[in-house]
C-alpha cells in the first residue's frame, strides 16, 4: 500500500510517499504503526483534528478500514479556490 | 462538464466566450474567478498551490457532478490552476449556465464553497521572511451547511 503526504504533513514526515509492506485494518492502526517509526512522523501526527485522511483518492474518516486499500494519503484540510 | 487542473495561466476572457457561445438555449452564464490577492501589509511574494494530482480532477468532477443533479444547469467549466503564482495571477475560474440566473448563480457558488473545502489543494503563501501554509478558516468549512 502507498501512503502518500501533502502540504505541511509531507513537510514533517520529509518525504512525499512511503510503500506500507504490512497491513494494518484500519486508518487508525496505520497512522499508529507510522507514529511510532520516528520522531518526525510523531510531529506529522501529534494532532489528528488537524489532519484529514483519503482512501483510495476519496475523503474518509481515521476509523476506516483498509481493507483491500491501494493509496491511503494524510494532509492538511484543503485551501482551494 | 469541463473540468481542468493545470500549471499555465488561462484567459478569463476567452475561456468565458467560448463557454457562452457553446451553451444551447441557456440565458444566463455566471462566472467566479479567483486571484492571487496581496497580504494586508503588502508583502506577498508568491503564491504555492500543490494539489493531490490522482485525487484532484476526480473531486472536482464529483462536486461538479452534484451541482448539476441539484440545478437546472447547461454546462459547468471548472479551472484551477497549481504551482508558483504571483499577486495579480488568476488562481482559478467557475462558470455555469443555465436557463434562467438563480440557477447558475447559486450552482456558481455552491461549486466554490465546494472547492474550497473539498477539492484536494493546499495553498502556501511566500514572503521575504519566509513561507506559510494557509490555514483553512472555519468560515469556510461553516459555508457548506448551507447546502
Amino acid at each position: 500500500m502507498d501512503v502518500l503526504y501533502f502540504a505541511w504533513v509531507r513537510e514533517r514526515v520529509g518525504h512525499p510517499k512511503d510503500r506500507i509492506e504490512t497491513n494494518p485494518a484500519t486508518v487508525m492502526d496505520l497512522v499508529n504503526d507510522l507514529r511510532a517509526r520516528e520522531p518526525r512522523y510523531e510531529a506529522a501526527f501529534s494532532d489528528l483534528g488537524a489532519l484529514r485522511v483519503a482512501i483510495d483518492q476519496e475523503l474518509a474518516d481515521f476509523d476506516a478500514s483498509l481493507a483491500g486499500a491501494r493509496e491511503v494519503a494524510f494532509f492538511p484540510p484543503m485551501t482551494g479556490g | 462538464m469541463d473540468i481542468r487542473v493545470e500549471d499555465a495561466a488561462f484567459d478569463l476572457g476567452r475561456e468565458t466566450n467560448a463557454f457562452a457561445t457553446r451553451q444551447a438555449g441557456m440565458g444566463a452564464v455566471v462566472t467566479f474567478t479567483g486571484i492571487v490577492r496581496d497580504l494586508d501589509k503588502g508583502a506577498l511574494s508568491a503564491m504555492e498551490i500543490e494539489h493531490y494530482p490522482g485525487m484532484t480532477q476526480k473531486a472536482l468532477e464529483a462536486i461538479a457532478t452534484e451541482a448539476k443533479t441539484r440545478w437546472n444547469l447547461g454546462d459547468v467549466l471548472v479551472i484551477h490552476r497549481y504551482g508558483r503564482l504571483h499577486p495579480d495571477e488568476m488562481i482559478m475560474m467557475v462558470a455555469t449556465s443555465a436557463r434562467h440566473r438563480v440557477d447558475a448563480f447559486q450552482a456558481a457558488e455552491f461549486l466554490m464553497d465546494f472547492l474550497k473545502s473539498r477539492a484536494p489543494f493546499w495553498k502556501k503563501e511566500v514572503t521575504q521572511e519566509g513561507a506559510e501554509w494557509v490555514a483553512a478558516k472555519d468560515i469556510d468549512e461553516d459555508a457548506l451547511k448551507r447546502w
